[in-house]
């Protein structure tokens, strides 16, 4: 078993309302000196096989079929033992 | 072919919530409707439930929340259609019936590949998104539209260019986005190939911000359709403007239909296309 971590995360210029509203509550809250937040999602997916470099080319095909629209999305790709 | 002779299927999953009532639509108006899960068109239900895209002459899937939007809405609804269904779709479009997605279903198409579908009848990868409101949250408010659409889009034949009709926008994810880099070359192509039907406008006909463009969609637009124009999207709901009680005006304007609000003319646009065309 392997699990794959993947991260998929709007391009840049896509807005982030998500993320942009977490950023004012935090200020709201009186957090202080906050750059910026950026909202992601990570899908944790365990797979039957044991060769990494398997796993990382499932992984994509993933993003591509369903996890990540490519009009607003990048993803990156991890592979934990 | 005749009104009542025309089968609509009304396709659902978990979390769909517009089912009923478009349903309902339909037989009023004179055709054959049924709501189906896309289980018996899939084959995973029992020999007597099973039904097949050829069993119906329109399309329609209604709004809601498939599959709790989960990944992003729409998704589910689409990969699932993509993964039993792409053959006998891509039948049904290029057949020339009519496929009607409304909020929910503009985002399944989307996501499906079978809007805009600039590059295939159904793209392997989406070209567009709806992707989350600029405002961050759900807008739920009547919206105003200009029929942009010269004629292409058969679920707006009956009406003239240029009028204003109030649809209820209510969604969370109606930004509809072209990729950046190739966004004004696309944005053109749809405009050219006549695929804008509706754009949000206000109170005088303009192309407004928010609130009167709920989501900051590129263009303002509400709502497109393919090439062949049988393939049609739209963000807010016409099903509930279908009667006039149903706007959210109508005790304080008078004139008009009496009967009837904005939004029954899609239906009934669509059900004339089919009775001259099938």
């Amino acid at each position: 078993m392997v699990r794959v971590r993947v991260e998929v995360h709007l391009r840049k210029g896509v807005t982030d309302p998500e993320g942009d509203n977490v950023q004012k509550a935090l200020t709201l809250l009186g957090f202080k000196g906050i750059g910026g937040v950026h909202s992601a999602k990570l899908f944790l997916i365990d797979l039957a096989t044991k060769d990494t470099k398997v796993a990382r080319k499932e992984a994509e095909e993933m993003c591509r079929r369903l996890l990540a629209n490519p009009v607003i999305h990048e993803y990156s790709i991890a592979v934990e033992k | 072919m005749r009104r009542s002779s025309i089968r609509v299927g009304v396709v659902f999953i978990e979390g769909t919530n517009c089912e009923d009532e478009s349903v309902a639509f339909f037989r009023h108006l004179g055709a054959q409707a049924e709501r189906v899960h896309l289980k018996q068109l899939t084959g995973d239900v029992p020999a007597e439930l099973r039904r097949d895209l050829d069993d119906y002459d329109l399309l329609m899937i209604p709004g809601g929340f498939a599959a709790g939007d989960y990944v992003r809405a729409g998704t589910i609804f689409a990969a699932r259609l993509r993964s039993k269904l792409s053959k006998d779709l891509i039948a049904f479009v290029r057949s020339g019936k009519p496929v009607f997605g409304v909020c929910n279903g503009f985002q399944v198409l989307v996501e499906a590949g079978l809007l805009p579908a600039l590059g295939a009848t159904m793209t392997a990868a989406p070209e567009a998104v709806l992707a989350t409101n600029d405002s961050g949250h759900y807008e739920c408010r009547p919206s105003l539209l200009k029929l942009e659409n010269g004629g292409s889009c058969v679920f707006t034949r009956g009406m003239k260019p240029g009028r204003v009709v109030t649809f209820i926008s209510a969604h969370a994810e109606g930004k509809f986005l072209l990729p950046q880099n190739r966004e004004k070359k696309m944005l053109k192509e749809l405009v050219d190939n006549d695929q804008v039907v509706f754009r949000f406008v206000d109170d005088r006909g303009r192309y407004a911000g928010y609130p009167w463009n709920p989501s900051g969609t590129t263009y303002n637009i509400a709502a497109i359709c393919n090439r062949e124009g049988n393939v049609f999207g739209v963000q807010p709901h016409p099903e509930r403007c279908f009667f006039r009680h149903l706007e959210p005006s109508w005790t304080r304007e008078s004139g008009g239909d009496s009967q009837y609000g904005d939004g029954k003319a899609l239906f009934e646009s669509s059900l004339q296309y089919l009775e001259k065309r099938f």
